[in-house]
This record gives structure tokens, C-alpha cells and sequence, in this order.
């Protein structure tokens, strides 16, 4: 099941189209009479929620769309806090300055959607960054690299879903100071390298992603299980 | 005025189109029996009311966005095939080739926003405005900007900026269009893709005559001004950037990063890029288009 997996995510990332075959094959396998069940179950025992369908509610609406970006900047700003605390082996001094600006960014996003939301905030979400080797420079920039441009297609393709005009600005007052952060973290990773085939199209438009393709990128850093299923779409 | 015949004639464009005013064609076809129920005079607003029913986002509101997107990255573009083709920025003293090539790459990138506006406009059965003659020195104010390195950079990170906050300010007037908000909002960060890079850019030349630190970010200016650029005559457009005010929130009284501490005035201005209305947009625009 672990060759499934990896296969898996390699062609997600070539072929955008395959993930959602995969998903409904998925689906089916897991609701598909008594031959297919024990797969199912290996299945189950390997991917947790697959489906976002349970765990901690985002909400609906532009609430849960608010929530969605909670709980991304949540990720961020934790992940951030880490290498704050154990920055990697002889880190320059800018290097450090702009680590510790960009964590200080995250944590503000972070804050400003908790105190936003009130009540409707989701819980602070467990993470795990068992992955990462946050005394490794390549680790830990190639992981702030998958962070930030992942949260820029997040807002990216989220934004049509935002029903309220303040709601879709401040999304977008947030989304460009991620895509300043991936920017420069692929500029420190190889210089250039701010834009690429990978993140743009053709048109030289970046790409984005729905909700559901996010948080199954997300996933492997979040242990808390998150209900995307009443998202707008 | 013949409002059948108006009817008629969208109906060999959109043949639906009986059926967005109204699921039951009938009622909208017997034009007397409306009209019998709205006074005359008021049956071109009336008219008017059922279309934008009818279409909601009309395309031409969409296509007034991407013109005006369209304005912006002909003034981008074109500002990068005139001084990329000066060798001066690229080669020896002044820059390198990493700087060339990034250079080359925005410009790579605007253009194809170009191409990509122009075609969108046109499959949106609107008419793509034409490339205004653009004076980059901005009547004067930048005479050596495609002599001085300096002065490139400077004037193509306050476009970038400006690009963020033109393309942020229109948003709204996108607002649920899957199709063309999610290509706005794509561009939109690739211009600030590209602001951070020019940043970057002008932090690493020594001598862009920049006091200070300039950052990927919008941060604050120095003695805490709005503009962080460097560039005096691009105040008008930074005006703004130093809000703190957030959905009603004051980001400087939620917590900080470190325990006990709130977030600074700086930290809350670099985390959250502000809009700019199409009106403060053209008038800055204007300043580099010939009449």
C-alpha cells in the first residue's frame, strides 16, 4: 500500500485530473460489497479520512471557507515557530531575519483569523512535522517551499467559493504576502526561481487548487482530522 | 425603440436568452402584456433590470476588469522589452546574468499576460483596448530609467506593487466568478511573485540608493511612512500600506509571536498588502501613458 501511495501523489502532481479518479476509485473500493472491503480496510489502515467527511468541522459558507484558512496558517505559522526555535545548521544571519519576519506574518494570519472568526474558529489543529529535519537547510526551505506555494493556491482557489467582497479582499490582502514569502524562500532554495512551470501555467497564471486537493497535500502535517464536506463548491 | 426586435436580435446571440429573462418564453415573448403592466417611460430601466437579472456579472463588467488589467500589463510589458533591450542593465558592472535572466523572465510573463487578457477579452465577445504610447520617464521624473540600473529596478518594483494592489482592488468586482476571479487572483500572484523577486533585486544591488533594508515585503517606510520604496515619487502608490485595520481589527493589539508580546505596527503593515481602487490605479498609470 505504501508503493500506492507514493504513486499516487507523484502522479497527483503531474496529472491534477488523476487525483479525483483516484478519489471516486477510492470511494467506490470503500463502498463496494464484501470482495472489495478487505482492500478497503488496508486502505482505511494506510490514508486516514480520505474523504474529509469527519474530525473537526470547517463550517459553511464563508465561515467554513475563513476556517479552511485558519487552519493553513495554523500549519504555516506552526511550522514556522519550529524553525524560529531550531533553526537549521549555520544559518546566515538574513536568512534568520527573514525566517523569523515570515513567522512572525503566519502567527499574525493565524491570530487574525482566530479573533475573526470568535466563536466559529476551529480548534487549534495537532500537527506533525515528524518529515521534516529542521536542522537540515534543504529540509526545512524545500518544506517551506511546499508550505507557501501550496497556500497560495489554496486562496488561489478558494476565492470564487468567498460569497462576501470584505471576505474575498482579505483573502487577497493575504494570499500576495504568500506568494512575496514562496517567492523568496524558492529564491533562497535556487535563485530565480520566484516563478516556474511548476506553480504558473502557460499563461503565466498561477495555479490553484480546491479545498479537498489542499488538505490531502496538507494532510501528512496535520494529525487532527478536519470535515471539509460542508465547504461551499 | 423596438424591444422584440432588441429581443429578437440577442436571441440569435444568446438563444437562451428568453429563457434566463424568464422560464416560461411565452410570458416574455407577449411583450404587450408586459409592457401593459410598466408604464412606457419606464420600460428601458425595466428592460435593463431583467438583463442584469438575466446575466448578473454582466460580461461587460468583466470585461472592464480585464481591460483595465490589460492597461496595466501593456505598461509592464512594455517597460521590460525597453530596457531588457538596453545591454547596459545586463551585462558588466551593473547587473549579471542572474539579474538578466529574471528580467527576461517578468518580461516573459507580462507578455504572456498580455496575450492571455487579450484573447480572454475577445472570447468574452469584448473588444481588447489598444497598447497607449507610454513615456516610462514619467514626464521627467524618471529621465535615466533605462540609463541608470538604479532607477530600473526602483520604477519596476513600484509597477509590481502596483500591479498587486490593482489586480487585489478589483477582486471584488469578480466576486464568485470561478473562471475569471481564480485567473485574476493567478496573476495577481505572480505580480507579487515577481515584486518579491524585484525586491530582492534592489536589496542586493549595492548601489540602488535605497537607505535601509529594502524587504521582499511591503514593510514600513522609513519614520514610519506608507511608502517603503525608496522612491519619493511613488507615494501615491503606497498611500495606504501602513493600515493596520484589518476586518475591523486592530492587528497590533492581537498576540505576537513570542509569549506576552503583540504584534508590532511593522509586522502587522508587512502581513496584510492593501487594495487600490481603479481610480487611484489610472490616475498613476496615467502619469506614464502619453495623451
Amino acid at each position: 500500500m505504501k508503493n500506492f501511495e507514493k504513486d499516487d501523489q507523484e502522479l497527483q502532481v503531474e496529472n491534477e485530473t488523476f487525483f479525483s479518479k483516484s478519489m471516486q476509485r477510492r470511494n467506490f473500493l470503500q463502498y463496494a460489497g464484501a470482495s472489495a472491503a478487505g482492500i478497503a480496510l488496508v486502505a482505511a489502515g494506510c490514508k486516514k479520512d480520505d474523504n474529509f467527511n469527519r474530525g473537526i468541522d470547517l463550517g459553511t459558507g464563508d465561515i467554513g471557507i475563513l476556517n479552511y484558512a485558519y487552519a493553513l496558517e495554523q500549519l504555516e505559522a506552526a511550522f514556522y515557530t519550529q524553525v524560529a526555535l531550531t533553526p537549521y545548521a549555520s544559518i546566515s544571519s538574513t536568512e534568520s531575519a527573514y525566517m523569523t519576519a515570515i513567522r512572525d506574518h503566519e502567527v499574525a494570519h493565524r491570530e487574525f483569523f482566530k479573533a475573526a472568526l470568535g466563536n466559529s474558529a476551529i480548534p487549534g489543529l495537532e500537527v506533525d512535522f515528524s518529515s521534516i529535519n529542521f536542522a537540515s537547510r534543504d529540509s526545512v526551505l524545500a518544506s517551506a517551499k511546499a508550505f507557501e506555494d501550496l497556500g497560495v493556491t489554496a486562496y488561489n482557489g478558494a476565492g470564487y467559493l468567498i460569497k462576501s467582497a470584505d471576505y474575498l479582499t482579505l483573502a487577497g490582502k493575504i494570499v500576495s504576502v504568500e506568494a512575496r514569502h514562496a517567492a523568496l524562500i524558492r529564491d533562497l532554495i535556487t535563485p530565480g526561481t520566484f516563478v516556474g512551470p511548476d506553480v504558473v501555467d502557460a499563461n503565466a497564471v498561477n495555479n490553484s487548487r480546491t479545498p479537498i486537493e489542499v488538505l490531502t497535500m496538507a494532510k501528512k502535517y496535520i494529525v487532527t482530522e478536519i470535515n471539509a464536506s460542508n465547504l461551499p463548491s | 425603440m423596438d424591444f422584440l426586435k432588441i429581443l429578437k436580435d440577442i436571441e440569435t446571440i444568446d438563444p437562451e436568452i428568453t429563457d434566463r429573462l424568464n422560464p416560461r418564453r411565452a410570458a416574455i415573448k407577449n411583450i404587450t402584456s408586459f409592457g401593459s403592466k410598466v408604464a412606457l417611460s419606464a420600460l428601458p430601466f425595466a428592460l435593463g433590470t431583467l438583463f442584469n437579472k438575466a446575466y448578473g456579472q454582466t460580461s461587460n463588467s468583466v470585461n472592464d476588469v480585464l481591460n483595465f488589467a490589460l492597461t496595466l500589463e501593456y505598461l509592464e510589458s512594455e517597460f521590460y522589452i525597453k530596457g531588457n533591450s538596453s545591454l547596459a542593465f545586463t551585462t558588466g558592472t551593473a547587473g549579471n546574468s542572474a539579474a538578466a535572466a529574471a528580467l527576461k523572465q517578468i518580461q516573459a510573463d507580462e507578455s504572456a499576460h498580455v496575450t492571455f487578457l487579450v484573447n480572454t477579452i475577445k472570447a468574452n465577445n469584448g473588444t481588447p483596448v489598444t497598447k497607449p504610447n507610454f513615456d516610462f520617464t514619467a514626464n521627467g521624473t524618471f529621465n535615466d530609467v533605462f540609463e541608470n540600473y538604479a532607477t530600473y529596478l526602483a520604477v519596476a518594483q513600484v509597477f509590481e506593487d502596483t500591479g498587486v494592489r490593482a489586480y487585489k482592488g478589483q477582486a471584488p468586482n469578480l466576486l464568485g466568478n470561478k473562471v475569471y476571479l481564480t485567473a485574476a487572483l493567478g496573476i495577481h500572484a505572480v505580480e507579487a511573485r515577481h515584486a518579491s523577486h524585484i525586491r530582492q533585486m534592489r536589496r542586493a544591488f549595492a548601489a540602488s540608493g535605497v537607505t535601509g533594508v529594502i524587504t521582499p515585503w511591503i514593510s514600513l517606510g522609513a519614520n514610519g511612512q506608507a511608502n517603503d520604496s525608496g522612491v519619493p515619487a511613488a507615494d501615491d502608490n503606497f498611500k495606504g500600506e501602513d493600515n493596520v485595520m484589518q476586518g475591523g481589527l486592530d492587528v497590533t493589539t492581537l498576540n505576537g509571536a513570542t509569549t506576552g508580546t503583540k504584534t508590532s505596527k511593522k509586522i502587522a503593515v508587512e502581513s496584510f498588502d492593501e487594495p487600490l481602487s481603479k481610480e487611484a490605479v489610472s490616475a498613476i498609470a496615467g502619469m506614464f501613458i502619453k495623451p
